[in-house]
């Protein structure tokens, strides 16, 4: 067995990262976003039904103690803002058990910012301000509902049950799901999410309230949440919340995640209680993002896979 | 009964599908950052070749076809069944006409043919790569005949037809290549 010793990505990529980096630091210095710098351990995390945590244990004074690796760095840096800081980034690498592929790599390198005082269409805004910055010009956004209708011609909030198992069946889903968001998951990665982006960049906005995760739901369309996504070239590039600030509604919702993976025979994950008395404390009307910096790069780069944008990724070999 | 994964599914996987076993030809892994991952996944119907478009919920499982590729020398047919045997176990298979499809007309005698059995009956027989057979009947070739394209029909001992040059004559032994169903040389003797 060859054990390629030499980095994955060219020097031109290993250059085009460090630029991408230094771009990100301007903008957000000249918009006065500060960078703040939080752990990667952490004793609990955020239960989501679809994602796992890396887990290790440490021996400290004596005793074990198992923590999670952060899969993002939400926990701590909404911490940060209930503890009064104004608008954050950081640059972190976040760590996702099981996630390998052309998109997919187990740690990989996220930028993500809070912005209080904004909700989910000024902080888009932001976003597209930094793309420009990126050379990826005219970003534009369309609803969830507006895209999902527009490819697939049933409206992803309102349809009947039966009608997304038939669509599904025919386009090829195995089992029959009585499941309605898995459903919408199905559809929208098979005929929506793949032609999105292809022109330009476009924002999807007011995801169905299903797929809430972290985000507030609606006041003004009813059936949404007040979270969006960017994709470019079809691939999902960035995820976004006007968070939801409410300790009760965010614990059921972690409760609710748990339990799904505890059908799905997964293990529960410890809910980060320092998190939610900082929710408990009051976390400020805010909207906050993640970016996947690989996947910019390899829209910037033009590659095909994650591992030609990244020194040395986890390879199957 | 044996059951996969989807974290197992591989190319070449064999698994039942609808009630037909079907082997993997191309396995994707979509995964949304929130949300359910699915394996997007084109499978080869193993009975009649036909592909298809399936995707599986991540972390669901799918019953195993009972499907193994064999290495069997092909004995003598009986007017219904074509009989193979193990040259390791001597154990017999029969193939039926389904199985043989087109496969039958190149097969006379002790070749060795790939057989996939599924539930331990053959489903498919595939013939060696190379044929070595006798022209039984081919007209002789007419000098200056372009019209033809400078082949004629030969008819094989086996019954199969090729077109073969037109310097070729009846009762030759020629090479055929069986994935083409094209004439590659004369054998000589």
């Amino acid at each position: 067995m060859s054990k390629q010793w030499q980095p994955c990505a060219g020097q031109d990529v290993i250059q085009l990262r460090s630029d991408l980096l230094g771009k990100i630091r301007n903008f957000m210095n000249e918009r006065q976003i500060m960078e703040v710098d939080t752990p990667a351990l952490n004793l609990g995390s955020i239960p989501d039904s679809n994602i796992d945590s890396v887990s290790t244990s440490l021996s400290l004074l004596g005793s074990k103690q198992s923590f999670y690796l952060h899969t993002s760095p939400e926990a701590y840096m909404k911490r940060l803002l209930a503890s009064g800081c104004d608008s954050i980034y950081q640059i972190s690498k976040v760590y996702r058990d099981a996630e390998i592929g052309r998109l997919h790599q187990p740690e990989f390198s996220m930028l993500e910012w809070y912005r209080p005082e904004f909700d989910h269409h000024s902080l888009m805004d932001e976003v597209k301000a930094l793309l420009s910055t990126l050379g990826l010009d005219n970003a534009e956004r369309n609803s969830y509902e507006n895209s999902f209708m527009h490819y697939l011609d049933v409206n992803p909030h309102t349809a009947p049950l039966s009608d997304l198992q038939s669509l599904a069946g025919n386009l090829g889903l195995h089992e029959e799901s009585d499941d309605r968001s898995l459903l919408l998951e199905f559809l929208f990665s098979h005929s929506v999410s793949p032609n999105l982006g292809q022109d330009r960049p476009l924002f999807l906005y007011d995801y169905p309230e299903c797929q809430a995760a972290l985000a507030r739901l609606s006041d003004t369309t009813p059936l949404t949440s007040e979270r969006f996504e960017l994709f470019i070239q079809g691939m999902e590039i960035a995820n976004g919340y006007h968070e939801l600030c409410d300790v009760n509604e965010q614990r059921e919702r972690f409760e609710n995640e748990n339990r799904r993976r505890i059908q799905n025979g997964k293990a529960e994950i410890r809910i980060d209680e320092y998190f939610m008395n900082a929710l408990q404390a009051g976390l400020p009307k805010c909207a906050g993002v993640a970016i996947g910096i690989e996947r910019l790069l390899m829209v910037l780069s033009g590659k095909q896979h994650i591992n030609d944008v990244m020194t040395f990724p986890i390879k199957n070999d | 009964m044996a059951n996969y994964s989807t974290n197992e599914f591989k190319n070449g996987l064999k698994m039942m599908i609808d009630g037909d076993p079907f082997s993997i030809v191309e396995n994707d892994i979509v995964k949304p950052g929130k949300g359910q991952a699915f394996n997007r996944v084109k499978l080869r119907n193993l009975k009649n070749g036909r592909v298809i478009e399936r995707t599986f919920k991540s972390g669901d499982s799918v019953e195993a076809a009972d499907v193994m590729d064999l290495e069997l020398q092909y004995l003598y047919s009986d007017g219904d069944m074509w009989h193979f045997m193990d040259t390791n176990s001597y154990e017999q298979y029969e193939a039926d006409e389904k199985a043989m499809s087109e496969s039958a007309q190149w097969l006379k005698g002790e070749e060795m043919c790939e057989v996939t059995l599924w539930n331990g009956a053959p489903l498919t027989v595939m013939p060696p790569n190379f044929v070595e057979l006798q022209i039984s009947e081919s007209d002789p070739g007419v000098r200056g005949d372009t019209a033809s394209g400078g082949t004629k029909p030969a008819t094989l001992e086996t019954g199969a037809v090729v077109k073969v040059p037109l310097f070729v004559e009846q009762g030759e032994i020629i090479k055929v290549d069986t994935r083409t169903a094209e004439y590659v040389s004369r054998v000589k003797d």
